[in-house]
């Protein structure tokens, strides 16, 4: 009795009652297509994040000041023991460049804001979301790229000319949607006159916070129009040398501050913030949200499984006869184990090729706005638990079926 | 017509079936139950036996153990000079497979499976390749005089019909024995007679048949009767003589 020869007498078996296999079936296709889909939901939301992210530069610390009252509390001892301004200065942005005490800080760029600050353009007018005030270096920290136009350089920011860069969104507001048109068109901040020379390429919206909604200016006339002239920043923008030594190099930024700003880590007045932390935090996220639907797939498909053992059972009470008749002519234990194994991997096997195939369509549509991106190795993990789950579940009614004695199952009415 | 060689033109060094004191106690202590109480039993080559008894007499165990069905409890069990008792469950399957061909009351065809597919079936157990095995079972089928019903699922077939086609799967392995529960059993009498006399024409061309029937006059087809009570038997009859060349060999 080969192989061949079980799978012809499995296949009549399934073919036999039509209606109740391909029941059966569905369960399990239902299942391994909630796995693939779901699955393919969770990476597409956890890869639009990190996409996301890296948008914004990975390898950027933000240095800035403390605004709770946290760091220089009113305990006079420690106020009293200071000579100078503790905010943030071009002379602390200048510390961090010490090739010796921060190695792993690749460059710097010092960031001044205002806030409400409206844009106009002939009779478009926007408020702008960001407004920045700083050097050149800002915009290879920040992942800016252009779009159309030139950055300002050194030159301006020493000149004080009055240019500016604008984001994707400022620049639609403003001239519409060819924001080319922008480069070279004078527009007004807060009254004042800038010339545009370049428009950043968008970064997308991450939902709550809009990076194309910006203008950055040099440093000099930031401070001279909007600021007035302190050497105080907002806050400094530092860029590690990879993403890998993010860490290394928050160290260094801390215990060069700390000593500029006779500080500890009990009462720091700055923070710094760390996109790899953030990305850390969004990717665990997701991840604890993929696991979560992985989850409630598994169960999906184990409702599947046991449905297929349920109707194995039934199957072989169904045909006790049947099996009597077998081994009465020469069936051995082994051939009949091997017939109900095959039709339960029948039934499970094409149920599992169907669900990655329903996998595939489902996974196709976006899902509550993020397109899902269905992992290669789902779709084997989802082919071999298919298998696997046949066999699991079939052992029982297949063993079952192989013991029944002959002159039992021949009774059997 | 089967092309094999007639069975009778062999001389045999033993018997098919060689029963030696054997007993079948089912339960334990009071509630033991002899179902067979120190039976020896032999049966010839080409023989013709009829298996006689009232329910309870112990011939539906006798049958189990003729069938390699069920194992006896005391006593040993030759079947064409093979001993039983020693083998593992997957040589008792071969056992039944090679030597036996079982016919039931009941006819116990596969459903939803095609006459010739049923009567294919034990030779796919035997390891027979598929195209011969189609070719055999069409020919013994024709031999049963079913030949044109090759094609009919069990349903679409009479009693008696049905039990043409369970005998035609019986003989398909060339078994060197024939065992027959209660036969006819299911069938109006005229089937019963077209199945009897389907019995006669196999035993006429030198078979074994053992044949398990309560019916006196169903068993009166046979060439010797044994009756059996409360498992011993208690009557051998033979009812007519085997040609003298199976006697000789028999002696």
């Amino acid at each position: 009795m080969n192989i061949a020869e079980s799978f012809r007498f499995a296949l009549t078996g399934v073919l036999a009652n039509k209606m109740r296999s391909i029941l059966t079936t569905l369960g399990i296709l239902i299942g391994i297509a909630a796995v693939i889909i779901l699955l393919a939901v969770g990476a597409g939301t956890s890869n639009a994040i990190k996409a996301q992210i890296a948008k914004l530069g990975t390898n950027v610390l933000t240095v800035s000041r403390q605004t709770t009252a946290g760091g220089r509390g009113p305990t006079g001892a420690v106020a009293g023991t200071r000579s100078r301004s503790t905010n943030l200065t071009t002379a602390d942005m200048a510390a961090l460049t010490d090739p010796v005490l921060a190695p792993d800080v690749d460059a710097v760029a010092p960031v001044v804001s205002a806030a409400n600050v409206t844009s106009t353009y002939q009779d478009a007018s926007h408020a702008v979301g960001t407004f920045v005030g700083t050097t050149p270096q800002y915009f290879s920290i920040a992942n800016d790229t252009l779009a159309a136009g030139s950055l300002f350089t050194d030159a301006d920011v020493t000149a004080s000319n009055p240019t500016v860069v604008i984001g994707d969104t400022v620049a639609q507001a403003l001239v519409g949607s060819r924001t080319s048109a922008a480069v070279g068109q004078t527009i007004a901040l807060n009254g004042q006159n800038f010339v545009v020379s370049g428009v950043l390429t968008a970064k997308g919206s991450s939902g709550f916070n809009d990076p194309d909604d910006i203008v950055v200016i040099p440093l000099s006339v930031a401070q001279d129009k909007f600021t007035g002239y302190s050497p105080s920043l907002a806050s400094i923008s530092v860029q590690a040398r990879s993403s890998d030594v993010m860490n290394q190099a928050q160290n260094e930024i801390q215990s060069i501050l700390d000593a500029r700003h006779s500080v500890t880590s009990a009462n720091r007045d700055y923070v710094i913030r760390n996109q790899a932390q953030v990305l850390t935090t969004a990717t665990s996220t997701t991840t604890t949200l993929t696991v979560l639907l992985g989850a409630v797939a598994a169960i999906s498909l184990l409702v599947g499984g046991i449905g297929v053992m349920n109707i194995m059972l039934v199957t072989v009470t169904e045909r006790t006869r049947e099996i009597g008749i077998r081994k009465a002519i020469g069936a051995s234990r082994s051939s009949i184990v091997g017939q109900f194994l095959i039709e339960s991997l029948i039934i499970s096997v094409i149920g599992g090729i169907l669900g990655i195939a329903v996998g595939f369509i489902g996974s196709a549509f976006p899902i509550l706005g993020t397109q899902p991106q269905v992992q290669w190795w789902t779709v084997w993990v989802s082919f071999l638990v298919s298998g696997a789950i046949g066999l699991i579940f079939g052992i029982y009614p297949a063993n079952k079926a192989a013991k029944l004695r002959p002159i039992d199952a021949l009774r059997y009415e | 017509m089967e092309t094999v060689a007639n069975p009778m033109a062999h001389a045999h060094a033993w018997p098919v079936i060689a029963l030696d004191h054997v007993s079948k106690i089912y339960g334990q202590g009071e509630a033991e139950v002899k179902a067979l109480d120190d039976v020896s039993l032999t049966i010839d080559h080409g023989d013709f036996v009829a298996i006689i008894g009232a329910s309870g007499s112990g011939k539906s165990t006798m049958m189990n153990i003729i069938g390699a069905l069920d194992a006896p409890t005391l006593g040993t069990f030759h079947l064409d000079g093979i001993d039983t008792n020693s083998m593992d469950e997957y040589q008792l399957a071969q056992i039944r497979n090679r030597k036996i061909g079982f016919v039931f009351q009941n006819f116990n065809l596969i459903p939803r499976t095609r006459a010739v597919e049923n009567v294919a079936m034990p030779l796919a157990y035997a390891g027979v390749h598929r195209a011969d095995r189609r070719e055999r079972a069409l020919a013994v089928l024709e031999s049963v005089g079913l030949g044109s019903r090759a094609r009919h699922l069990p349903s679409q077939l009479s009693g008696g019909q049905q039990q043409r086609v369970a005998i035609a799967r019986a003989l398909v392995t060339h078994p060197v024995l024939l065992l027959a529960d209660e036969p006819t059993g299911a069938l109006d009498s005229k089937a019963s007679h077209e199945i009897l006399d389907l019995f006669d024409t196999l035993h006429a061309q030198g078979r074994t048949v053992v044949m398990i029937t309560h019916e006196a006059s169903v068993a009166e087809r046979a060439s010797r009767l044994v009756h059996m009570r409360d498992g011993h038997i208690i009557a051998d009859e033979r009812l007519r003589e085997l040609p003298t060349t199976q006697l000789e060999v028999s002696l």
